[in-house]
């Protein structure tokens, strides 16, 4: 028999329903797992209590036939989600300590649904950064290795440990939160698949703001279908969030289908970057056939201002950052530096410097200098006009096709240490992710393939917005096509 | 448009960020670094495009006056670095 942990989420399910195996011994199964992989670094919380607990309750409602979507399921939950009575820190110093009164609202969702909570997963220091490094509390290990490698690589950020504990099959799924590509491009890196929904569509409530006009709620899980299942039980309106959608939720899973006959893929131009590296190139083609071949037809489309993405998005997601983080001053939560003598400004600025990391000061700092007084309307409102031309560019797309398919990231992970030095370096690992989100789109990464040193590479897929049905069954047609089978040798 | 030492410091201040000396001119050319990168979009002829602040079209409902929360006071102060007699308390603020 297939070890309980290598089971897909729905292939969990079914074994439930079947009475294969009990919740407790599929919950257990992956508590042991958690354990044994700590040289991962992906959790910074193991919850065994919360799991085994609502692996008791899934029995009992699966007994009585009143189960939930995800009765007995065993998540992972990034620290970025607010979980009560449980530490949730952001992956950040300044939060040390901060056990939240109340539930966040997809988390809560997702317990109502009859998940198991396994812990709390590690992230970039409140999601800045794209290899998981900024962690205050050490970065995530790749569970991927290159062949004939023990080089330490990065799982993709800002969801590192959501990814890395995905891969490792520690967790069915995890929760994760996209900014600016922090699901798709560490799904990408650790070849699973991840799916950022339209803005709007899972409630930030409890959630640590980062960028509140980015920062979407996602999932990250073995396949399209896994997605969809964990997607259908988070989304929905939540009067708690102002951004909210108040729009029905589709049976995402039940509704699959990956027959593209009479759709239209698009291949935005801009994307076929200058020295991109031909492994890509070939990845993307490959991408190409498997949607042909799915019935859809190949259009090439224009989206002109794909350049002026990332700075347009390293001036909006710091501004937003910057007022978020305000609130980090050492009164209501959190360590307090107070100097011996001081007053309450020298508590807040010593506090903040000893509590934050150098990316995220980094990111206060631009924040604030791009929204001051003589500045702001050369940059903050700069930005936010070419935002909208940026978003403009996917209207005018979709007119002419359905889903757009382009690479996740410019390349496969890299290892630990090898971009810290050079901020910009980093951000253009989401050169191809920034755009969708400053639009508000929905998108997914799915595997798609290896690279010459065995490591994976993804593929996104970018729907309308609401369109996320659209976006799975795309990735859908492309992952029957794939075939990507994980080739992932357990070393820790 | 770079900044300078003397701008650092000052934005570091808004920003409620205690900055050793050291860390000053450090920031300062990573800043700098940063700002020439996305300076780029100046060159964005961006005419009269209205700067978007909200990427979904949402109107909200209005809802009923009525209270929904609170009498929640111990959980408001749990996680407060120091609390007494029920609020924040803080470093004297009035000589």
């Amino acid at each position: 028999m297939t070890a309980l942990t290598d089971l897909s989420l729905a292939a969990m399910k079914a074994g439930l329903a079947a009475k294969d195996f009990t919740a407790r011994e599929l919950v257990a199964a992956h508590v042991a797992a958690v354990e044994a992989a700590r040289p991962l670094n992906a959790f910074l919380v193991e919850t065994p209590d919360h799991a085994l607990a609502a692996a008791d309750a899934a029995d009992a409602a699966l007994a009585a036939g009143n189960a939930g979507l995800l009765a007995g399921i065993p998540l992972g939950i990034k620290d970025l989600f607010c979980t009560k009575g449980v530490e949730t820190t952001a992956s950040s110093k300044i939060l040390q300590g901060f056990k939240p009164t109340y539930e966040s609202t997809v988390t809560s969702k997702l317990f109502e649904a009859g998940a198991a909570m396994l812990g709390k997963l590690n992230l970039d220091e409140f999601a800045m950064g794209s290899s998981n490094e900024t962690s205050a509390y050490g970065p995530v290990v790749s569970p991927w290795r290159a062949e004939g490698s023990t080089a330490k690589l990065v799982p993709g950020g800002s969801s590192g440990g959501s990814s890395a504990a995905v891969a490792a099959r520690l967790c069915a799924a995890a929760t994760g939160t996209d900014t600016g590509g922090s699901i798709r491009q560490p799904a990408a890196f650790t070849g699973i698949a991840g799916i950022k929904p339209t803005y709007g569509r899972c409630s930030r409530w409890g959630v640590i703001a980062f960028a509140s006009s980015l920062d979407q709620p996602g999932v990250l899980a073995r396949d399209v279908t896994d997605n969809a299942l964990v997607l259908e039980a988070m989304a929905g309106f939540d009067p708690k969030d102002s951004t909210s959608l108040n729009v029905p939720v589709p049976h995402y899973a039940g509704a699959l289908s990956a027959d593209l006959r009479g759709k239209r893929v698009g291949i935005p131009k801009e994307y076929r970057v200058e020295g991109m590296d031909p492994q890509l190139v070939k990845l993307w083609e490959d991408g190409v056939a498997w949607a042909k071949d799915a019935g859809a037809e190949i259009v090439e489309v224009s989206l002109p201002h794909t350049q002026e993405a990332l700075p347009t998005y390293y001036i909006v997601a710091p501004a937003e950052a910057s007022s978020n983080l305000a609130r980090y001053d050492g009164v209501r939560y959190g360590i307090r530096v107070a100097p011996e003598g001081g007053s309450l400004a020298d508590m807040y600025g010593a506090t903040r410097a000893a509590g934050f990391g150098a990316e995220v000061k980094r990111r206060i700092m631009i924040g604030t200098y791009v929204l001051s007084a003589g500045y702001y309307d050369a940059y903050y409102l700069k930005a936010q006009k070419v935002r909208a031309l940026i978003a403009q560019d996917f209207e005018r797309a979709f007119q002419s096709c359905d889903v757009l398919l382009t690479p996740t990231a410019p390349t496969a992970a890299f290892e630990l240490g090898s971009k810290t030095a050079d901020p910009i370096a980093m951000y253009l690992n989401d050169v191809f992710t920034v755009p969708a989100s400053l639009a508000g789109l929905p998108a997914m990464s799915i595997p798609a393939g290896l690279d010459a040193q065995g490591l994976p590479l993804g593929l996104q897929l970018i729907g309308r917005p609401l369109d996320e049905q659209g976006v799975l069954n795309a990735a859908y047609a492309l992952e029957q096509r794939a075939a990507f089978t994980a080739a992932l040798a357990r070393w820790w | 448009m770079a900044v300078d030492d003397k701008m650092v410091a000052r934005v570091a201040g808004l920003a409620r960020l205690t900055l050793s000396a050291q860390e000053v001119p450090h920031l300062t050319a990573e800043l700098n670094n940063i700002l020439g990168w996305i300076d780029q979009l100046q060159a964005v002829e961006t005419g009269d495009v209205q700067p978007m602040a909200t990427v979904m079209p949402i109107t909200r409902d209005w809802r009923a006056d009525v209270v929904t929360d609170g009498a929640i006071q111990s959980d408001v102060l749990a996680n407060a670095p120091e609390a007494r007699h029920g609020f924040f308390a803080v470093p004297k603020v009035i000589e």
